[in-house]
């Protein structure tokens, strides 16, 4: 039973490390070694583009910890889940076109070089590095708890033992292959989760005896699973209506999405990434969440919500299709922090050493220098090793925890970016302003408040930002010339 | 998908400014026509989202706030979860798909707009 799951795994794992040995090939090869590493080049099609945006937006929160709270909440659950269908066109049209072409006009490499060409403010660069950074190792940790937890309950391996293969795994890759690795990876972690979420819905349902079977099932059990409200009316009105800001128009502003959006070859490929990550996305959220709030049915009587993907699984398909199908979830995992690594080990090296430290090689063509080079890979690897070493001690429901960072890094960057793009008036001070208070703010609603009005916290914070944001920019003097004209006008200047 | 009716347009576009050139350096600051593009695709972007919300509210508190007894189905599933969830994403995939084949346009990514030609 456990060599027929693991061998699929291990398959899977050495397809991995190929990719990474392919990507670091063309790493040594390349010309410009920090647009090769932390960005691939900008050289993503439509396919790559769309995979790799959405495997890197689906995460152990919509593979491990949603599904888990989809079992206790039923089909309310997986309504609030599809909120997430506009992420993809939103994410890439917002940002747009404009942005990947002011990217290429600053050589871009980050969120920060960004937000450093159009507020020209070192401290906005720094907050904004220290935010990314502070939040992105949170984020990892619990992503690479929920990897463990799977690889625990799937394997019957300990805790510990499945987060050293699967954190080994994940660090190295990133280290060696760099950005190109993470969206070759992610690629193909993007077709594994389709082909995982695919069979285990079936299987699901063919466990199940077909839908209306399952749904009487579900109605047996508790009425309020069929209802958009769940038991005991947990998913109020504002509350539901808030995750609109939160896992809808918000992940506008997420770094590690936000970065993929200047890293596409041409406006094909992202018209393309458009229509495929649609898709993609809106099957893989509904067939996971449908899933979780099934597995109800299937398998009964959890208290852990973590444990039910790895159960539903073992229990409904056959072993070596088992260790075939959960290897989509880990992929959803691997795929998050991979792209978490490179852009925090990049905002570290670039936005943080190369502007602040060591400034005379500020021109990217120039950075060739095997120092360079190294710090780097030591930057990805230790950071990788740090939060390596924070998952031994794993708190309990995934999604909170991740969801903290991920509304942490929205009140940092969703306003700057934005506005940045869209709205001439807006200054470093504004910028400045929103972040700090955006996080503080952030973190006193959401230990102090926790719901307000009955809203996710979010959303009050967001709103806070945005007035702080647009009276400070009104109080303070306007951008200079030569920033407006290269947000708004040819870049001659 | 090609648009060639664009790609004529970008070419007229890159010959104009290479006339207009020497003189408009020292003039006001001119938009890149690409960016206009840019700000409307982002708004129709945002009104899609928008009307998915109303899709997305309408169907499932329309015919799902009420007793759970006078629920009726569709293949099985409760009719607010088959429209909202699974009618709303097909429909709304479908509908994102014919926005960026209609309503967008291909640019090309480079500096300027001049260097159209490039990398279209």
């Amino acid at each position: 039973m456990q060599s027929a799951l693991i061998i699929p795994l291990v398959i899977y794992l050495i397809l991995v490390y190929l990719l990474a040995a392919y990507a670091n090939r063309i790493l040594s090869k390349s010309g410009n070694f920090l647009e090769e590493y932390f960005i691939g080049s900008r050289q993503m099609g439509g396919f790559v583009l769309a995979m790799t945006l959405v495997a890197t937006y689906t995460s152990a929160s919509s593979f491990v910890g949603g599904p888990g709270v989809a079992y206790k909440m039923g089909l309310g659950w997986v309504l609030l889940a599809m909120i997430q269908l506009p992420a993809a066109w939103l994410s890439l049209s917002v940002l747009g076109k404009k942005y990947a072409i002011i990217a290429r006009r600053i050589n871009a490499v980050t969120i920060n070089d960004i937000l450093r060409a159009r507020y020209n403010n070192q401290w906005v660069v720094i907050c904004g590095s220290l935010a990314l950074v502070i939040f992105f190792i949170a984020a990892m940790v619990a992503q690479f708890v929920g990897g463990a937890r799977l690889f625990e309950g799937m394997t019957g391996l300990s805790y510990n033992t499945g987060l050293i293969i699967f954190a080994s795994t994940v660090v190295l890759y990133t280290t060696i292959g760099g950005f190109r690795a993470v969206a070759l990876t992610d690629a193909v972690q993007g077709v594994v989760m389709i082909i995982g979420t695919t069979a285990l819905l079936f299987g699901v349902i063919k466990a199940g005896g077909g839908i209306p079977n399952l749904v009487a099932s579900l109605h047996a059990v508790d009425p309020a699973l069929i209802t958009p409200a769940g038991p005991n009316g947990f998913l109020s009105k504002p509350f539901i209506l808030s995750f609109w800001v939160l896992v809808c128009f918000g992940v506008i502003g997420i770094p590690h999405t936000a970065v993929r959006c200047f890293g596409y070859k041409d406006s094909r490929a992202m018209h393309r990434a458009i229509i495929i990550g649609t898709f993609v996305l809106g099957f893989l959220m509904l067939g996971m969440h449908l899933c979780g709030a099934f597995g109800r049915v299937i398998v009964p009587g959890l208290t852990v919500g973590d444990k039910i993907m790895p159960a539903l699984t073992l229990k409904v398909l056959p072993p070596v299709f088992a260790g075939i199908f959960l290897a989509g979830p880990l992929a959803a995992i691997m795929s998050t922090i991979d792209s978490q690594l490179i852009l925090a080990s990049a905002t570290i090296v670039k936005d943080l050493y190369i502007n602040y430290i060591k400034k005379e090689s500020s021109d990217p063509a120039k950075d060739r220098n095997p120092l360079l080079k190294r710090l780097s890979f030591y930057t990805t690897a230790i950071l990788g090793l740090i939060v390596f070493g924070a998952s031994f001690n794993p708190p309990d429901l995934i999604v909170w925890l991740n969801l903290f960072a991920f509304g942490g890094l929205q009140a940092a960057f969703l306003w700057p970016l934005v506005l940045g793009l869209y709205w001439k008036r807006a200054n470093a001070s504004g910028a400045l302003a929103a972040m700090v208070v955006g996080v503080g703010s952030y973190f006193y609603f959401a230990t102090c408040i926790k719901r307000v009005a009955g809203m996710h916290v979010i959303v009050p914070v967001l709103a806070i930002t945005l007035a702080v944001f647009v009276l400070v920019s009104l109080l303070t003097p306007k951008p200079d010339e030569a920033t407006l004209d290269l947000f708004w006008g040819t870049g001659e200047e | 998908m090609t648009n060639p009716p664009d790609v004529d347009h970008a070419g007229g576009l890159a010959e104009n400014l290479v006339i207009l050139e020497g003189e408009e350096k020292q003039m006001e600051r001119k938009t890149d026509r690409r960016f206009v593009q840019a700000n409307k695709e982002a708004v129709i972007a945002v009104a899609l989202s928008l009307a998915y919300f109303i899709w997305w509210y309408a169907t499932a508190y329309g015919l799902g706030d009420r007793p759970v007894a006078e629920y009726t189905y569709i293949l099985g599933f409760p009719a607010w979860f088959f429209y909202s969830c699974i009618a709303g994403f097909i429909l709304f995939a479908v509908l994102a798909a014919l926005m960026v084949r209609f309503l967008f346009k291909e640019v090309s990514l480079a500096r300027s707009e001049e260097n159209t030609g490039g990398d279209a």
